[in-house]
């Protein structure tokens, strides 16, 4: 039995339910079992956002996660309140040009990515979620790269079809990012 | 094979809704269930349906009572203090003998409460919630294909028994996605002679009515409502058994909390403690005949909830107190981590509930 | 150092919740602004609506009551039939006054009740994520009613100003706008009198906000202000609807 917990956080705005959707249709492509649970409250722009997404290759149970394996850190707040529910082993993904903190746990595996200043270098301003979704694919086979096109495009309304491209963009920028 | 969608909890009610053969919504916005408002509003108009969103949830349930007496599959969808609202609907649609749908995606209370998960709806949707002698069948969801199965199977128990099918889920639930498919709806139909129709000169007129002025009149008119209810408690409990076959101890749980209890079911297996889970999944009827039998299996019940406590008087009911049930709660929309239930688990073992 | 300007008493000194760019703190302020000039925050009982001015009950520093969804008129008279000696005012958005309240709105207006209310028209639910309200403009975009409202279907918007006045009942019903500095000053002109004429026990005084709604509207702040001008002005214009005393003063 394998089962993946992730639990993206940030602010609101910053695709953070977009990326955990794309994990769980990525997931949902690959066969397993998923569930994705968002933060729900009222409409508050700027507000935090964190959502848990479970890919598992026997039925999810409860869809609420309290112990991470996989963090994706998006703003200082989220790193704080959740760096230590991660389990041993996990691996904790942090946007590291709105976080300066570093990580001091040294049981985990922990990928510091400038998605941020990467999406802005690049003309992709709002996809920072997707570059750091694209680094995680890279180091979960279960996942893999092969398909995300697909994905993508499922997610994306059709009024707005050339967001497609972009998130390519960012999900490769993401793959090929090497510290 | 159908194909495996991700849909939200809330949006999969809608869309069975539309392929149990539903055509008219009548709501009111409120979180954490407004994805079903939004939905229908997308896809009615399209399918010659109508989406309607009332000036408020009294007027909503009034506008459901009309569409069901006129013969319609008919649904309304809410959140806690809304379905408070609509209760003097629900009395006058179980006093006229009308099926209908209502759909409560439960979050905390009393009052205005809070907008986060809760099940403290309980005691309302299964022992009443609006005035008289009347019952609603209580489904209650524990994932989103059940969301979407429970509704279809909804509309068909409404339609048979003539009564209120009340969908109980719970922020969680309606706002989650998960893979679902819907090749297996089974839509049943009925004949409905009494809905007002029009005599078009035909037939005598149909009256449909919940007032009896006399007394003898009433109670006849309930006890025979109180037939069909019987009815309901022989033919369609339904509850699911998970590592039920060599428990000693035996864990309750709808809806969310069974889903959270069985990560703990799991991990107290793995520390050696035969435990199993009996999830409800009609709240009312009460699957009693599967409480009682385990009664005497078992050394004791744990019954978890996201409130202060509500089924587990079901559960002392009907296993008739044989055995002790102890209480694994958190409420306000807080919901209680496998943990915490796995420390329930152990404490009964060693006979503490 | 002199101090020129700072938040009124009647103001908690406490972060708001509302999205950037709303005008609910604009409207907030200018509330508490008069209770500090008539000097009756002391007196004042609020309360508070169901959407997005839930809160208000932590925002203004007087005592403070919740009601349910539309409900708040009836709380309100409740309270100024038991105390009339103190200031009571309500503070309700569009859905919680004209729709799921209509009935308590009017007939708190036509017993001409002595309490204040300030309603807040935005033409859309805001806290529930932008569902059509019962002001939402003919052929407005909203989650609910996707293809643009459709006034052949879902009827048209309410002008509650204008159907107020039709009643024997209430003192003065007025609308006002918070899209600009002149439009702002104006309204608390309004709001100050609606408060002035409970002091003075003339009875029910009401008046509209004309609001925007960046979030849910799906606009930047500057472009909802304009939507304001452009779109919701003409449908709602500025104007004293109902002034009785006013009114019996021409007519000497």
């Amino acid at each position: 039995m394998k089962t993946t917990q992730i639990l993206i956080a940030g602010f609101g705005g910053q695709g953070i339910l977009f990326a955990g959707k794309f994990l769980a249709y990525k997931g949902l492509m690959e066969e397993l079992q998923v569930s994705w649970l968002p933060s729900y409250g009222p409409e508050m722009r700027g507000g935090t956002a964190n959502c848990n997404v479970i890919l598992s290759d026997t039925p999810v149970g409860s869809p609420i996660i309290t112990a991470p394996d996989v963090l994706i850190a998006m703003n200082l707040p989220s790193l704080q309140k959740y760096v230590d529910t991660v389990v041993p082993g996990g691996q904790i993904y942090v946007d590291s040009s709105l976080i300066d903190a570093k990580v001091e746990r040294t049981d985990v595996q922990v990928f510091y990515i400038p998605a941020t200043q990467m999406a802005k270098d690049n003309g992709i301003a709002t996809l920072a979620n997707m570059i750091i979704a694209g680094h995680l694919l890279q180091n979960h086979p279960e996942l893999s790269f092969t398909g995300t096109d697909a994905v993508v495009s499922k997610l994306v309304p059709p009024k707005k079809a050339a967001l497609v491209e972009l998130n390519m963009k960012a999900l490769q920028l993401g793959k090929d990012y090497t510290a | 094979m159908a194909e495996r969608v991700l849909m939200k909890g809330n949006e999969a009610i809608a869309e069975a809704a539309i392929r149990a053969g539903c055509r008219h919504y009548f709501g009111y916005p409120i979180t954490p269930q407004t994805e079903i408002a939004a939905y229908m509003a997308k896809k009615m108009p399209k399918i010659g349906g109508v989406f309607l969103q009332a000036e408020s949830e009294i007027a909503s349930i009034n506008m459901v009572y009309g569409a069901a007496a006129a013969g319609m599959r008919v649904m309304t969808s809410s959140s806690s203090p809304g379905i408070s609202l609509k209760a003097e609907g629900l009395s006058y649609i179980a006093g006229s003998d009308v099926p209908a749908l209502v759909v409560n995606v439960q979050r905390g209370g009393p009052g205005l409460g809070g907008i986060q998960p809760s099940q403290s709806d309980y005691f309302q949707a299964t022992k009443g919630g609006g005035h008289g002698d009347y019952r609603m069948i209580v489904l209650a969801p524990a994932s989103v294909q059940e969301m979407a199965s429970l509704t279809i199977k909804g509309f068909n128990l409404a339609d048979k028994y003539l009564m209120t099918s009340m969908i109980l889920a719970d922020g969680t639930i309606g706002q989650m996605m998960e893979p679902i498919t819907f090749e297996d709806a089974e839509i049943e139909t009925y004949e409905k002679p009494w809905a007002l129709t029009g005599t078009n000169c035909e037939r005598p007129h149909n009256i449909v009515n919940s007032l009896y002025l006399k007394p003898d009149e009433l109670e006849v008119k309930n006890m025979e409502r109180y037939e069909r209810y019987k009815l309901v408690e022989q033919n369609e409990p339904m509850w699911e058994e998970y590592m039920m076959e060599d428990a000693e101890l035996c864990v309750v749980a709808f809806g969310i909390a069974s889903r959270v209890a069985k990560n703990a079911v799991v991990a107290a297996r793995n520390e050696g403690i035969k435990v199993g889970l009996i999830r409800p999944i009609t709240l009312w009827p009460f699957p009693k005949d599967a409480l009682l039998a385990a009664a005497d299996k078992v050394k004791g019940f744990i019954s978890v909830e996201l409130n202060m406590g509500q089924m587990i008087e079901d559960v002392r009911l009907y296993t008739q107190c044989k055995k002790p049930v102890g209480l694994c709660s958190r409420c306000g929309g807080m919901i209680p981590s496998p943990e915490e239930v796995l420390e329930s688990i152990r404490k009964a073992q060693k006979g503490e509930f | 150092m002199a101090v020129v300007f700072q938040k009124p008493k009647s103001l908690a000194d406490i972060p708001l919740h509302y999205c950037p760019g709303c005008p609910h703190g604009i409207i907030h302020r200018l509330v508490a602004e008069v209770l500090d000039e008539l000097g009756i925050e002391g007196k004042a009982i609020g309360v508070a609506p169901v959407g997005c001015a839930v809160m208000a009950y932590d925002y203004f520093n007087c005592d403070m009551i919740e009601a349910a969804h539309g409900r708040a008129p009836a709380v309100a008279t409740g309270i100024k039939r038991c105390r009339p000696e103190n200031i009571v005012f309500t503070y309700q958005g569009d859905g919680d006054l004209a729709s799921i309240g209509m009935a308590e709105t009017v007939h708190a207006a036509a017993r001409n009740e002595n309490i204040t209310v300030i309603f807040v028209n935005n033409a859309i639910y805001g806290m529930t994520g932008g569902q059509m309200a019962p002001t939402s403009l003919p052929g407005q975009v909203t989650q609910t009613s996707p293809y643009g409202r459709d006034v052949n279907h879902c009827g048209w918007p309410i002008k509650v100003c204008e159907m107020l006045s039709t009643l024997e009942g209430p003192e003065f019903i007025a609308r006002v706008a918070a899209n600009n500095v002149k439009n702002v000053n104006q309204a608390k002109k309004a709001i100050k009198k609606a408060f002035q004429n409970q002091i003075e026990g003339k009875g029910f005084s009401l008046v509209e906000v004309v609001s925007a709604c960046p979030t849910n509207w799906g606009m930047t702040p500057q472009q909802a202000l304009k939507w304001v001008e452009s779109d919701m002005l003409p449908y709602y214009p500025i104007g004293v609807y109902k002034d009785r005393t006013a009114a019996k003063e021409a007519a000497k």
